[in-house]
């Protein structure tokens, strides 16, 4: 009876999951009266400005990663080895995004760099894309922080940098060499989340008006029937392959922890 | 997500990071704040001052002096309604998610399930928290739109026209149930370790002293769970009140949501107040946050029991 009752609630909810992904694939699919094709992917695919905005948005993520690997890795590092008192603090600001709505800090955005302000950011298209890869990372760091911060509590950082240090190595060869491989694997959860984020993130590029994924994939559903499906799952595809790229790999690590 | 278990842990490795041993007696002690400085100035420069921008702006008049104005501003009825109806529709869609979210994990963790399930079931939570913004709003447009996959079953196999009965997606419920997508995987996902949690012996004590189910249920479990479920409540709150993307590709401009008119207003101005638009910003930063803290405080009660 019980039992019962937990599948039928089981099923209930994963019915609930999966109806929109069908619906969203058939819709995909269905672009040809009365056969399905992959005729809407084909469109998509020949439209330039997929390749452009997609290609634009991948360059951002990878961008964002690498930046969110610089400012993290040395940042958690530091605190953890000099400056524990810190840690609440950092950690808080690290959670701030979760608290303050992406459409408010891009607000603050345009407001303090637009062409009349004293760092004109929004000026020119370079700095444009730079305050909106600023605005990805700031997004991304609360995942890529706790990642990289609770990979480090599982090496022993102060040991690992005296042998470091002991051996000649300086701060730059300490974290590139030592520290980094070795919080290697919660350095990628962090960078799979921040990719599915930067992907899918709609209201910073399209306030800033960069042409990113996001803003296409809407323009499109506001323009055309079928391809905006195939866009979405194809946006859906991204985020399932990130985040099974995240449980590989953490479940990776596990495993080689084990031995 | 705050971890609060974290003081524990720092507070065991304090020891050693301060100790004589790890830090080199030489004049380095007095620049260790110089290695925090690039994260604090990024931090600083792309987070903290954006947002205290907006809270000052919001407090100012065009001139910079200070004044009530704006958020006497925000006491009109289009902004007052648009306001009612994103706390609606966020209480409602984290109310659902939240009791959905319990019920899911409550099966798969105590109704005597097989295992097997669990691995791929928080995986799936964890892609589907994640699956917001104008992807999912498609979805739901492909499955309960007026041409939708289930619409149109319903409508030819069972003779149920759902237009006809009210249903629009373009509507208050319609925007609850898609943003239900990633509210009850975040349930999921936050209640599950919780559940896992509470302890066999507590189940066996209540038997021994004959309590029902029920009993159980209403004076031992869902107590010591009540934080956990009403702090994650306030989770969702916050992650439904701050949702643009979903919003704007779901409905347009056909629903008067804050992040909707908040967009609309950084694009255009069409408040015709610049600093109105600071007010509304404000406005949720201050209900996010409010329910930030909720959640913050619940998760701390919670911890002292489960754990």
């Amino acid at each position: 009876m019980k039992r019962a009752a937990a599948w039928a609630v089981l099923f209930l909810g994963i019915a609930y999951f999966v109806l929109p992904l069908i619906g969203m694939v058939e819709f995909s699919l269905s672009m040809k009266r009365g056969v399905y094709s992959f005729e809407a992917y084909r469109v998509v695919f020949a439209d330039p400005r997929f390749r452009e905005t997609f290609t634009y948005s991948v360059v951002m993520a990878l961008l964002t990663i690498a930046f969110g690997i610089v400012l993290v890795v040395p940042t958690a590092f530091w605190v953890r080895l000099k400056m524990p008192g810190l840690r609440p603090y950092v950690e808080f600001v690290t959670l701030l995004p979760l608290v303050i709505p992406a459409i408010v800090t891009v607000f603050g955005y345009i407001r303090l760099y637009n062409t009349s302000s004293w760092l004109p950011m929004t000026g020119s298209i370079f700095g444009t894309n730079l305050l909106l890869m600023f605005g990805y990372a700031t997004l991304s760091l609360p995942y890529m922080y706790r990642a990289v911060d609770t990979g480090l509590r599982a090496i022993d950082v102060p040991t690992l940098t005296e042998a470091a240090q002991s051996l000649g190595a300086g701060w730059v060869t300490i974290l590139a060499r030592v520290i980094l491989p070795n919080v290697l694997v919660a350095v990628l959860s962090g960078a799979f989340v921040t990719f599915a984020i930067v992907m899918g993130e709609f209201t910073m590029a399209a306030l800033l008006n960069r042409p990113a994924f996001g803003p296409y994939l809407q323009l499109m559903g506001a323009n055309r029937a079928y391809e905006p499906f195939a866009l979405a799952t194809i946006a859906f595809l991204i985020t399932w392959a990130c985040m099974g790229l995240m449980q590989l790999v953490t479940r990776f690590s596990k495993h080689q922890g084990a031995r | 997500m705050s971890d609060t278990t974290d003081p524990v842990h720092s507070a065991h490795q304090t020891p050693p990071a301060t100790g004589p041993s790890a830090v080199p007696v030489r004049a380095r002690l007095n620049l260790n704040w110089l290695g925090i400085v690039p994260f604090a100035l990024f931090v600083t420069l792309f987070l903290i001052a954006p947002t205290m921008k907006i809270v000052l702006g919001a407090f100012q008049r065009a001139d910079g002096s200070f004044t009530f104005e704006n958020i006497a501003g925000l006491f009109t009825p289009s902004i007052l309604s648009s306001y009612w109806i994103s706390i609606k529709i966020s209480l409602a869609s984290s109310f659902f998610g939240a009791l959905i979210g319990f019920l899911m994990a409550a099966a798969m963790v105590l109704g005597g399930l097989p295992r097997a399930i669990r691995a791929p079931l928080m995986t799936f939570s964890g892609v589907a928290s994640n699956f917001a913004g104008v992807p999912l709003a498609f979805a739901f447009l492909a499955t309960l739109g007026p041409l939708g996959l289930v619409t149109v079953f319903l409508k030819t196999e069972l003779g149920i026209n759902l237009r006809m009965l009210g249903f629009n997606i373009l509507s208050f419920w319609g925007l609850t149930i898609t943003y239900l997508f990633f509210q009850i995987p975040l349930m999921i996902l936050i209640v599950t370790p919780a559940l896992d949690g509470l302890k066999r012996e507590w189940r066996e004590a209540a038997d021994c002293l004959g309590a029902s189910a029920t009993q159980y249920w209403r004076m031992v479990a869902l107590p010591i769970l009540f934080p956990t479920i009403l702090g994650t409540f306030a989770l969702l709150f916050a992650n439904a009140f701050g949702a643009v993307a979903t919003a704007i590709a779901l409905t347009g401009s056909s629903l008067n949501i804050v992040p909707i008119m908040l967009f609309a207003q950084i694009r255009g101005d069409v408040l015709g107040n610049p600093h109105l638009g600071y007010a509304m910003a404000f406005g949720m930063i201050l209900i996010t946050g409010l329910a930030n803290v909720l959640y913050i405080v619940l998760r701390m009660r919670s911890e002292r029991w489960l754990k």
